[in-house]
């Protein structure tokens, strides 16, 4: 039954995708458009611009994220579709975690993949975007399921713009400091795979436990 | 203790749930912790700024100790305090809970604030600037974030109940990823900060300089007692607007000729 | 009289249901039974809480006090997403997809009764040729209706309808009564929220009324 739910969801998450195909392009615009910004901030050189790349990117993409949570339940709940989740036979917390992955990989992924073509804008030393491009993979995940709780809470308001961003900020921030640090790490020639094995608890750890919280704060936002 | 005891004491419990009870006993005490608390405070500072000798090493401007960490200490205390009548009020639905965890938001930001200013003006001397990113006072920062956040989601949601749920679980999620948020701000300023100056020296604090920071411990918690007691009643009063009990308060025979 | 009465207990029993809001109540409260083969109309002017017993039936929303049994057993929700089906105020219909992707994915989280397919749905409600529409392009009774097919083609025998005459014509009122009756006739029970205007379905019903609490 669960699998059976799952599948339909991800066909349905798949065809609105397509639907909107143009839309799909908007995080990874946004991304691109902050790394502009900050080149023009700072000054397109090299010296400028390497030795901050890395963290750069990390808030490109954490921003693209931040900004595409407000359609990870809005439209579901607008026209009714949460109600008829929380009526269906499978665990409300199971559809929002597949969902929430289903988010991730119509957002966010697209944007890790323009990571290396942002990179080079950037001037990031070739030699730091293995690990960067693990940072973010394992980084990413976390984001959108403690977005999933920011925005399952905040669901029910109509604008809830910088509130999201004040909700979501600090628990971004262990995710943000291990995810840059561990590309800042390996460039000072220090083992990131410490950093990195942390990122990947983290994601085991929100994988378990974001979903349950995630469905408890739709259940409250929907009363 | 006895079982009649007992017995005494969770009835005592249940009745302090209604809110008129919890209104009547909040009216009470709030006066006496406000009280009690200056008192304590008083002799604290009395004692931070006028019988402890000065520090050899940075003579007298490590007094301001003795409002930083009891404030550091509340702020921390309180974002507990918080998240644990904000479970109690989620698992069990009992509304003087979901008062109680609100009412302790504006507190703790308040303590974190003095936290904040206490620690940079501590720091100026040290550090020669007014900000370092030192790693308590980073994660004091995000503390204060995490507070605003369930203040202003208690704010805009409309209904009172659910807001007081959602920022409650907020609560909760705040204080289970403190520990880890704590953890990667010091991980991090290790990294590339190498070692800093601690803020706090060593806890080999003669026996004469503690006295007045318990004293102050002790009163920042009946004056946090006190500030508790009167916006939890704030809330509870607004809450029950509207009906008999809170009309007869405020003088009226009934709410007819109120009218 | 029931030919067929698969289920002994009520379908549906409440005691004792209250709901309230801000303080103050919105119903209760309130003491019910709703058996097989049979409807259950529940009326009263706006705001008598006619849509928030529903839902609280449906169980999105937690009651204040009182109980209730689904066939005779305490309602919890597992037992309510076999047993019970949903028709509100909001369809749940994605406006990006056509009509027979919406009913498919339903469907694909509802579960489907036996022998029914999504187009066999859609010819009953009288949407046939509309399967690949994009839902925008559909007329709010055409939306209705396609909420109608999605009922029709749910597995739980307890329908909890809630003003489900409103948007449609006079063609669609009937269907409405036709649906409920050969729901009935199957076995199921229908609770039906309605302003009063409306007829009520040919079958056997009783009324519960609501009445504004001041």
């Amino acid at each position: 039954m669960m699998w059976q739910a799952a599948r339909a969801l991800v066909g349905r998450d798949l065809q609105l995708v397509w639907a909107r195909r143009g839309d799909a392009f908007q995080p990874a615009l946004f991304a691109l458009l902050t790394v502009v910004l900050f080149a023009l901030a700072l000054g397109g050189d090299a010296e400028s611009l390497a030795p901050v790349a890395s963290a750069v990117l990390w808030l490109a993409v954490l921003l693209a994220g931040l900004l595409s949570l407000d359609s990870l339940f809005r439209g579901d709940a607008e026209d009714g579709s949460l109600e008829q989740w929380m009526l269906a036979p499978v665990p409300l917390w199971w559809l929002v975690l597949v969902r929430t992955l289903m988010h991730w990989a119509t957002t966010a992924l697209p944007v890790i993949l323009a990571a290396p073509l942002l990179g080079e804008l950037l001037h990031l030393p070739r030699a730091q975007l293995p690990v960067l491009m693990a940072s973010l993979l394992l980084g990413t995940p976390i984001l959108s399921l403690l977005g999933a709780v920011v925005a399952a809470l905040t669901v029910g308001m109509r604008r809830a713009g910088v509130l999201v961003a004040l909700l979501a900020l600090p628990l971004y921030v262990p995710v943000l400091v291990f995810g840059a640090g561990a590309v800042a790490a390996s460039a000072q020639g220090l083992d990131a795979v410490g950093a990195l094995l942390l990122l990947g608890a983290g994601l085991v750890l929100s994988l378990a436990l974001a979903p349950l919280v995630a469905a408890a704060a739709l259940r409250i936002a929907h009363n | 203790m006895n079982s009649s005891a007992k017995n005494r004491l969770v009835r005592w419990f249940h009745q302090l749930g209604s809110p008129p009870t919890f209104d009547r006993f909040a009216a009470r005490w709030t006066p006496w912790a406000y009280l009690l608390g200056l008192l304590t405070m008083g002799i604290g500072l009395y004692g931070a700024l006028f019988q402890v000798p000065a520090d050899y090493q940075q003579g007298d401007s490590f007094r301001i100790l003795y409002i930083h960490v009891p404030s550091a200490w509340m702020s921390m205390a309180v974002f507990a305090l918080m998240a644990f009548y904000a479970a109690i009020a989620l698992i069990w639905r009992i509304k003087l809970c979901e008062i109680l965890a609100m009412a302790c938001a504006p507190s703790g930001a308040a303590f974190t604030l003095i936290t904040l200013a206490t620690g940079s003006i501590w720091g100026k001397p040290m550090w020669g600037t007014w900000w370092d990113w030192d790693p308590r006072l980073t994660t004091e920062l995000i503390l204060l974030f995490l507070y605003l956040g369930v203040m202003g989601l208690y704010a805009a949601i409309d209904d009172r109940r659910n807001a007081a749920r959602a920022a409650g679980l907020l609560a909760i999620v705040g204080v289970a990823l403190l520990p880890v948020i704590r953890w990667s701000v010091v991980w991090w300023n290790s990294l590339h900060q190498g070692q800093t100056i601690r803020l706090l020296g060593e806890s080999s604090m003669d026996a004469s300089m503690i006295a007045p920071l318990w004293w102050m411990v002790v009163g920042t918690h009946l004056w946090f007692v006190g500030s508790l007691l009167a916006r939890a009643r704030a809330d509870n009063l607004r809450r029950e607007a509207g009906k008999d009990w809170v009309g007869k308060l405020a003088g009226h025979e009934s709410l007819e000729q109120a009218r | 009289m029931p030919d067929s009465n698969v289920y002994a207990r009520p379908l549906l029993a409440v005691r004792g249901l209250a709901f309230s809001r801000n303080e103050t109540p919105v119903f209760g409260p309130l003491d019910f039974a709703v058996d097989a083969n049979e409807a259950l109309l529940v009326q009263g002017g706006n705001g008598a809480g006619k849509t928030t017993l529903l839902r609280v039936l449906a169980g999105l929303l937690r009651p204040d006090a009182g109980s209730m049994d689904i066939d005779g057993r305490p309602a919890r929700h597992d037992l309510r997403a076999r047993f019970v089906a949903y028709l509100g105020h909001l369809p749940g219909l994605k406006a990006d997809l056509s009509a027979l992707q919406n009913l498919d994915f339903l469907c694909g989280l509802h579960g489907r009764r036996p022998a029914q397919t999504g187009e066999s749905a859609m010819a009953i409600v009288g949407l046939a040729g509309y399967e690949d529409a994009p839902l925008r392009t559909l007329s709010a009774g055409q939306k209705k209706r396609l909420g109608l097919a999605r009922l029709w083609l749910s597995p739980a025998p307890l329908w909890l309808l809630d003003e489900p005459y409103a948007n449609l014509d006079l063609d669609g009122i009937t269907l409405v009564n036709r649906m409920v009756q050969a729901h009935l006739r199957g076995g199921g029970a229908a609770l039906i929220t309605t302003h009063g205007a409306y007829a009520a379905p040919p079958v056997r019903t009783r009324l519960l009324e609501l009445a504004a609490i001041a």
